[in-house]
C-alpha cells in the first residue's frame, strides 16, 4: 500500500482523472472548501469573541461580590424597622477572618465632591481607597502611580485622577503630575492619572485617595461605604455572599431573614452568566462547523456517485483489461481523499485569510469587538484528519457500486 | 488451446427466465482465426463474454490453455483478463482522457510494469500498428479506423494468448473494415488466436473458420476459404 502512494502512476491517474474532469472536481472541492472554510471562520470569531471579552473582564476579580448597607425591613432586638446599617472596618475585618474561601475584602468610601484648581473646578465621585484595589479592579495608569501602603500609613494627601477629571481640571497638554488640586479646601497632590475602561463594576469613581485621609478629613471614623468581597476562584461566590451576609446580620443586630437590610451586586453571577453565554456560542460554533464539514463530505461522496455513474464504462474497461476491483476502489478512494485534502488545505488558508481580514477590520483598537480571532491549528489538523476519514469512508460508497456492476454491463452501457 | 463443453447459461428477465446458450461444445486449437456468426439473440455475443471471463456460465466447462475456468473470484478474473485475453470492442471503448500511447499502456499498468517499460512496450506495439506518429494524439483527435487500430495495440500490448473482438467493423465504413480485418489477418498470421463475433458475411469469410449459432445452439462449424482482406484495400 506504501509503494502504491509513492508511486508516480499513482499520482499520473489521480492527476489524469480529475484534470480531464474539472468542472466535477472543482465542484467537488467548493463543497470541502466551503465547509473548512466555514468552521475556521466560525471557531476564529468565536475565540475573537472571547478572547475580546476576557479583556474587557481580565482586569477584575470576577469572583466578587459587593455589599453596602441599606435600612432594615424586619424589626429586630428592640430595633425597629426601616434603621439605616452601617458598615464598619470591623465588619470587613471580621468577614476576612471567619468566613471561608475569602480571598480578600476591600473597604472603599466614596463621596461626591466639587474639586477646584485654579479657574477650573468640576463635581466628582471621589473614592478612598486601598492599593489593593489596584489588584482587583486593574487600573490603566497613564502617567504616575496608584495609591500606595505609605499613603494609606501617613494618610497623605494625595490623589489619583481619571483622565476625564485630568481633562476638566487642567490645560490642554499639561503634565498633572506633581500639581496640586483643591478639594473642599484641602489640597491633594495629584501623584497618578488613569484611563476609564470599558467596563466598569461598582459606581465609577473620578479621583482616587487613600482610604485613611478619606476617613479623616470626612471624619467617618470606622464607618464605610462599602466592601468588595473577593473569594479564591475555587470557592462559589454565591455561597460566599450568603456567609458574608449573615454574619453581617449577626454582628450589626438584623434579623436573619431581613432582605432588605444589605444591598449588594455579586459579580460572579453576573460573568458567570456571560461565561455561559460564550460557552453555548462555543457549542453552537462546533455544531454548524462540524454540520457543514458533513455536509461537505457528503458533497464529495455525492459528486464521486455521479462521476462514477459517468465512467460506469471506463471502470468496466478498466476491469476487462484486468484491473481487480481493489484496484478500482483504491484508485477512487485515492481520488477522493485527495480531492478532500487539497480543498481541506485551500479552505484552511482561505479561512486564515477570513481570519486576517476580520483582525484587519474589526480587530484594531481598544474597543475591538474581536480581539487576535484565531484558531489552534491543532483543531485545524483534526478537523482535516476527520475529513479525509469521513472522505475515504464516502468514496467507498461509490467505489463498491463501481466494481458491484458486471464490467460486461458497464460495458454495454452506452 | 481453448474447449468448452456443454456451456449452458440463462438470463432471468423478470419472472420468466431466457435460455441463451443451450449446450455449446467448441474447440479451437492454438492459430486458428474463428468467426462466430448468428442473428442477434442467437447468443454469440454471450458466447464470446463468458470465453471472455466478463461473464461467467450457469453450467459447463471451460478450458483455456489447459486452465480449468471456473469459481472465479472478481479478482481472479481480473489476472486471467490480464494475463490470457486481448479484447477489441465495436465502440473501441478507448479512455478519451488519455492519448493513443497511454491507453495502449493501460493493461500493463494492471500488470505492474513500471512506468518507463510500458511505455516502451506501448509504442513498440503502436508503431506496430502504424500509429506511432499519433502517440500524443487524444482519441478525440483520431478517425475510427486509427481509433481501432489503438484498441488492437493496446490489446497486443499484454501479449495475449487469445484475441477476442466483438463486431470490430460493426462502427466501420467497408473501405477502413478491410483494413481493420487485413491487420487482424495479419496477426493470425504470425499466430495468434483470434476469435470475433461478427454478423456480416464477408468479414466472417475472412476468417478460417465459421461457427454459426442459431437460438443458442451451433448449426454449423465449417473451415472456410479464407479471403484475404489486402485485395480489397
Amino acid at each position: 500500500m506504501l509503494r502504491f502512494l509513492f508511486d508516480q502512476d499513482t499520482w499520473q491517474e489521480v492527476f489524469d482523472s480529475l484534470s480531464k474532469n474539472k468542472l466535477r472536481s472543482i465542484l467537488t472541492m467548493v463543497g470541502v472548501w466551503w465547509g473548512i472554510l466555514l468552521l475556521i471562520g466560525l471557531l476564529g470569531s468565536a475565540r475573537g469573541l472571547e478572547n475580546s471579552f476576557n479583556r474587557l473582564f481580565g482586569s477584575f476579580a470576577t469572583n466578587s461580590v459587593f455589599v453596602w448597607g441599606q435600612s432594615t425591613g424586619i424589626p429586630f432586638k428592640g430595633f425597629q424597622e426601616g434603621r439605616r446599617v452601617k458598615l464598619s472596618l470591623s465588619d470587613a475585618k471580621k468577614i476576612e477572618e471567619n468566613v471561608d474561601g475569602i480571598e480578600f475584602v476591600l473597604p472603599r468610601s466614596q463621596q461626591s465632591t466639587v474639586i477646584t484648581r485654579n479657574f477650573l473646578s468640576g463635581s466628582f465621585q471621589m473614592a478612598g481607597d486601598y492599593p489593593l484595589l489596584d489588584n482587583l479592579q486593574k487600573k490603566n495608569l497613564i502617567h504616575g502611580r496608584f495609591i500606595n501602603q505609605n499613603d494609606i500609613k501617613d494618610r497623605k494627601k494625595i490623589a489619583v485622577i481619571s483622565e476625564e477629571a485630568y481633562k476638566q481640571l487642567f490645560e490642554i497638554d499639561e503634565d498633572p503630575i506633581g500639581k496640586y488640586i483643591d478639594v473642599n479646601g484641602i489640597v491633594f497632590k495629584v501623584v497618578g492619572m488613569f484611563e476609564v475602561g470599558n467596563v466598569n463594576m461598582g459606581p465609577s469613581t473620578d479621583v482616587h485617595i487613600p482610604f485613611t485621609t478619606f476617613q479623616q478629613i470626612y471624619n467617618r471614623g470606622d464607618e464605610i461605604g462599602w466592601m468588595m468581597i473577593t473569594g479564591k476562584p475555587e470557592y462559589n461566590i454565591k455561597q460566599i455572599e450568603e456567609d458574608s451576609k449573615l454574619l453581617l446580620k449577626n454582628l450589626n443586630h438584623i434579623h436573619p431573614d431581613d432582605t432588605r437590610a444589605f444591598g449588594s451586586f455579586n459579580l460572579g453571577k453576573e460573568f458567570s452568566k456571560l461565561t455561559g453565554f460564550l460557552t453555548g456560542m462555543q457549542f453552537l460554533t462546533w455544531f454548524v462547523g462540524i454540520a457543514t464539514l458533513i455536509a461537505g463530505v457528503f458533497a464529495i461522496g455525492n459528486i464521486l456517485l455521479i462521476t462514477v455513474k459517468e465512467r460506469t464504462k471506463e471502470i468496466g474497461l478498466r476491469r476487462a483489461l484486468g484491473a481487480t476491483p481493489f484496484e478500482i476502489k483504491r484508485q477512487i478512494v485515492v481520488e477522493a481523499v485527495f480531492i478532500t485534502l487539497v480543498a481541506g488545505l485551500f479552505g484552511i488558508i482561505s479561512g486564515g485569510w477570513i481570519l486576517i481580514a476580520l483582525d484587519h477590520f474589526v480587530g484594531q483598537g481598544e474597543d475591538a469587538a474581536i480581539v487576535n480571532a484565531s484558531v489552534s491549528i491543532a483543531v485545524v489538523f483534526a478537523a482535516l484528519l476527520i475529513l479525509v476519514i469521513l472522505g475515504t469512508l464516502i468514496g467507498l460508497i461509490p467505489a463498491t457500486k463501481a466494481t458491484s456492476i458486471k464490467p460486461i454491463e458497464a460495458l454495454r452501457e452506452e | 488451446m481453448l474447449k468448452i463443453n456443454q456451456i449452458h447459461k440463462s438470463y432471468k428477465i423478470g419472472d420468466s427466465s431466457l435460455h441463451v446458450l443451450k449446450g455449446i461444445d467448441l474447440s479451437v486449437e492454438e492459430g486458428e482465426m474463428v468467426a462466430i456468426m448468428g442473428s442477434s439473440g442467437s447468443g454469440k455475443s454471450t458466447l464470446l463474454n463468458i470465453i471472455g471471463m466478463l461473464d461467467e456460465a450457469d453450467e459447463g466447462e471451460y478450458i483455456l490453455d489447459g486452465l480449468a475456468i471456473k469459481d472465479l473470484t472478481e479478482k481472479k478474473a481480473a489476472v486471467y483478463r490480464n494475463k490470457f485475453l486481448g479484447f477489441i470492442f465495436q465502440s473501441f471503448n478507448l479512455i478519451n482522457y488519455k492519448n493513443a500511447l497511454e491507453n495502449v499502456a493501460l493493461p500493463l499498468y494492471y500488470q505492474g510494469l513500471k512506468r518507463k517499460e510500458r511505455l516502451e512496450k506501448a509504442s513498440f506495439h503502436l508503431e506496430k500498428v502504424g500509429l506511432s506518429a499519433w502517440g500524443h494524439h487524444l482519441p478525440k483527435e483520431l478517425s475510427g479506423g486509427q481509433k481501432q487500430r489503438v484498441a488492437i495495440a493496446r490489446a497486443l500490448a499484454a501479449n495475449p494468448k487469445l484475441l477476442l473482438a466483438d463486431e470490430p467493423t460493426g462502427a466501420l465504413d467497408t473501405k477502413t473494415s478491410h483494413e481493420i480485418m487485413a491487420f487482424i489477418q495479419h496477426l493470425n498470421d504470425e499466430g495468434k488466436t483470434i476469435l470475433m463475433v461478427t454478423h456480416e458475411e464477408d468479414i466472417a469469410n475472412m476468417c478460417k473458420r465459421i461457427v454459426r449459432l442459431r437460438d443458442g445452439v451451433i448449426i454449423e462449424d465449417a473451415k472456410v476459404n479464407q479471403v484475404r482482406a489486402e485485395q480489397y484495400v
